[in-house]
């Protein structure tokens, strides 16, 4: 009984500790030896087939390429390598729950997923009930691109940590953008039906209530996801509606055909969008949006004066032929080699706990993840897209086109208050 | 001004024409081989993405013409090496053959052309809106005017041979009667070739204008796959003028569909009946006529089977 109080004391304790970022008691308490050279695996669950096979294949690429350069530099401590391990989720949750198991069996104990919230959601949810009953095999979810709001926010997990900005994040910062700019009257609002666009479409309606209360939202459709071939009915009814402001979180063939239609019908609307720099999308929209499409997010090709990632960029290029855009890759695992560095281990527990608050100066900015939901913290920037030329000297996909810095915020900017109630587990194991 | 039906209209209709140009292929061959090709929309999907290289070596006028002759070539071999040693065990086979070409074409074009959109794009000589419909308020793009000049210049053409030539009516003659064609000394299987070339053709054709008017990518094929069975069924199989009413009546079902914010609460308001969100069925009736549109091409397929199984100018009964 006393024993019981003791551990519950101590668990408390240690939430405690853990929010306000101290982790000295835990050192003095167990002077942990220096961890043994290994490999660690981490899994990667995303599409590998079908419609999304593109991107998903081009990201495990992105990953490989990272933990060349984390193993190089030794980050997470000398000997410790990383090792991707490639498993295909076919885009949907219920494969990567099949594919979870695979990934339990084979005694992996890191997993990284990013393209679709239904699979993190899913992920998320199987992964902490997992660990509740298999303390031992407690496993890490280390979540790189999928932005639903709710993962951080009514169901967050302990084991959960974010490495993209999610979608209140970006809408915060185009808000804080279309803030200033009086041009902007009638928005018309397009996204996908599915979580994500439904998010969008919410969230842009709420920011743009609170910043801007006399612009009018002429629009609000939502279509189906991936089934739509002729986007012009959509276009001639933003015409009729005199929108001169296109807000979208489409992503693919969705969002290309969409600014395509917006050409071709001669519609002088700008279109801000979440993902227009995803492999593939500044191909098809081209000249097409040239001054029109302007993007959210946590890094772009030229941004002056110190061009971030550059020399890795070109050098993936060079080496795949292919784009290389999304630095969460970068941060997740900077920050997971951090954390196994700190917590002098490479168990899942300590690693996620060690991980909690920490903050790092990588070269887009200041970042950190708040322990209070496992968010990461980082600067977001508004770029349009425009001719290559001067500062903007990153061509994308060869297309004579790059993107260009608007606006640059501050970690602080677009950091949102989170309603995480996070459930800890005990530290001691 | 800025007549907004008049141009919705127009959309509606060049769209119907792309899908009319895709079912042309499928329900000539269905009518004259019995064969429903699954392959026709890879077929189609090869066609832009062949007019996609073509056009980086050639131009864009030269892959218009090479694109669909090369995609005879490949429909008249696949006949020739593959449908026709299927063909003696029944139309299972055949159909089960054509559904697993559909796979590895789409496969092969990853392998050649990558995962990703590829660059095809309208020519320059066609890009930009129609300037005397710019003068009526209207921006509507000349190349869905080329587009529309191509189809209905396909449906006279395609008439024309089956009607007013020789090789027309032995290929209408042999859908019939192959047995005393064959007697009378014409090579039946050979014009069965030329029939599954053309038809591919005619994919190929729809895809080297729809390839740039959309987007060329490994995607394509899947999405037009399922929309020109609905063409094929709606309009009759194996009637190309039923293709061409229903393609044209699905364009423009999509399209003002598609633009219209009418919902059933609307409906029911206009008839005086006020629902309060807690209403059953309150969820189905707050969506709009733009959220379903997309599904309405299939729910006209529900209804005509239900209603007129054979089509709209289907003559089979069975």
């Amino acid at each position: 009984m006393i024993r019981r109080q003791a551990i519950a004391w101590f668990a408390a304790a240690s939430m405690a500790l853990a929010a306000s970022g101290a982790l000295a008691q835990s050192k003095a308490a167990a002077p942990a030896p220096p961890v043994a050279p290994q490999t660690v695996k981490i899994a990667f669950i995303d599409p590998l087939s079908g419609p999304f096979a593109g991107v998903g294949t081009n990201l495990l690429r992105h990953f490989q390429f990272m933990t060349e350069l984390v193993n190089a530099q030794q980050l997470a401590g000398p000997g410790i390598r990383f090792e991707m391990v490639p498993f295909d989720n076919k885009a949907s949750p219920q494969e990567s729950l099949t594919v979870l198991k695979q990934v339990i069996d084979q005694g992996i104990r890191y997993v990284a997923q990013g393209n679709g919230s239904g699979a993190a959601l899913a992920l998320s949810d199987a992964i902490e009930k997992h660990n509740e009953r298999n303390p031992a095999q407690s496993i890490v979810f280390m979540n790189y691109a999928a932005v639903d709001p709710d993962l951080t926010n009514s169901k967050c997990s302990f084991w959960h940590f974010r490495f993209d900005a999610n979608t209140d994040m970006k809408m915060e910062a185009l808000t804080a953008y279309i803030k200033n700019r009086p041009e902007v009257k009638n928005v018309f609002l397009i996204n996908q039906n599915y979580s994500h666009g439904q998010q969008v479409s919410r969230v842009a309606k709420e920011m743009l209530a609170q910043k801007r209360p006399d612009i009018k939202i002429v629009g609000d459709d939502l279509h189906p996801l991936g089934q739509v071939r002729d986007f012009s009915p959509y276009i001639a009814k933003m015409r009729a509606a005199n929108a001169d402001t296109i807000i979208t979180g489409n992503w693919g063939p969705d969002l290309a055909l969409l600014v395509r239609a917006a050409r071709d019908a001669g519609l002088n609307a700008n279109f801000y969008t979440y993902y227009a720099g995803v492999i593939g999308t500044p191909t098809a929209i081209g000249a097409a949006g040239e001054n029109h499409i302007r993007q959210v997010s946590y890094w772009h090709p030229n941004i002056t004066p110190d061009y971030p990632y550059e020399k890795m960029m070109l050098e993936f290029k060079k080496r795949f032929n292919e784009e290389w855009y999304t630095v969460a890759t970068f941060t997740s695992l900077t920050v997971l080699a951090e954390g196994i560095k700190r917590a002098k281990s490479t168990d899942p527990l300590k690693v996620a706990y060690a991980m909690e608050g920490v903050k790092l100066t990588v070269p887009h900015g200041e970042i950190e993840m708040r322990a209070t939901d496992h968010q990461l913290l980082q600067p977001l920037w508004i770029s349009s897209w425009t001719k290559v030329g001067g500062p903007n000297r990153n061509d994308i996909e060869k297309t004579g086109y790059t993107w260009k810095t608007e606006v640059a915020y501050p970690t602080y900017v677009a950091s949102q208050p989170t309603s995480c109630q996070m459930k800890r587990p005990s530290r001691a194991q | 001004m800025y007549d907004a039906t008049l141009s919705q209209a127009l959309y509606g209709v060049s769209y119907g024409l792309l899908l009319f140009m895709l079912a042309a292929g499928l329900t000539l061959i269905f009518s004259m081989m019995g064969v429903l090709n699954f392959a026709h929309a890879s077929f189609y999907m090869l066609g832009a993405y062949f007019a996609y290289q073509l056009s980086l070596w050639l131009g864009f006028w030269p892959a218009l013409v090479a694109a669909p002759v090369l995609l005879f070539i490949i429909g008249a071999l696949v006949e020739r090496w593959g449908l026709r040693r299927v063909h003696k065990w029944g139309h299972v086979p055949e159909l089960l053959f054509t559904f697993g070409l559909s796979y590895i074409i789409v496969e092969l074009v990853q392998v050649i052309w990558g995962r990703a959109a590829v660059a095809y794009r309208v020519p320059d000589e066609l890009d930009g809106p129609v300037a005397w419909l710019q003068q009526m308020g209207i921006t509507f793009p000349q190349y869905r005017m080329f587009m529309m000049a191509v189809a209905i210049g396909m449906l006279a053409s395609i008439w024309l041979v089956l009607t007013r030539t020789r090789i027309g009516l032995v290929i209408q003659a042999a859908l019939t009667h192959p047995q005393q064609v064959e007697a009378l000394g014409h090579n039946v299987p050979q014009v069965f070739m030329l029939v599954f070339g053309g038809g591919s053709a005619l994919a190929g054709l729809a895809g080297v204008v729809g390839g740039n008017a959309f987007v060329t990518e490994p995607a394509m094929a899947g999405t037009v796959g399922a929309i020109v069975f609905v063409v094929i069924v709606v309009g009759g199989m194996g009637s190309l003028v039923g293709a061409f009413i229903a393609a044209l009546l699905i364009g423009l079902l999509e399209n003002f569909g598609k633009a219209s914010d009418f919902t059933g609460l609307k409906l029911l308001q206009a008839l005086g009946v006020e629902l309060t969100p807690d209403a059953a069925l309150y969820p189905v009736l707050k969506l709009t006529m733009s959220q379903v549109a997309p599904v309405l091409p299939y729910l006209l397929l529900v209804v005509i089977l239900i209603v007129r199984p054979k089509g709209l100018l289907g003559t089979r009964e069975d």
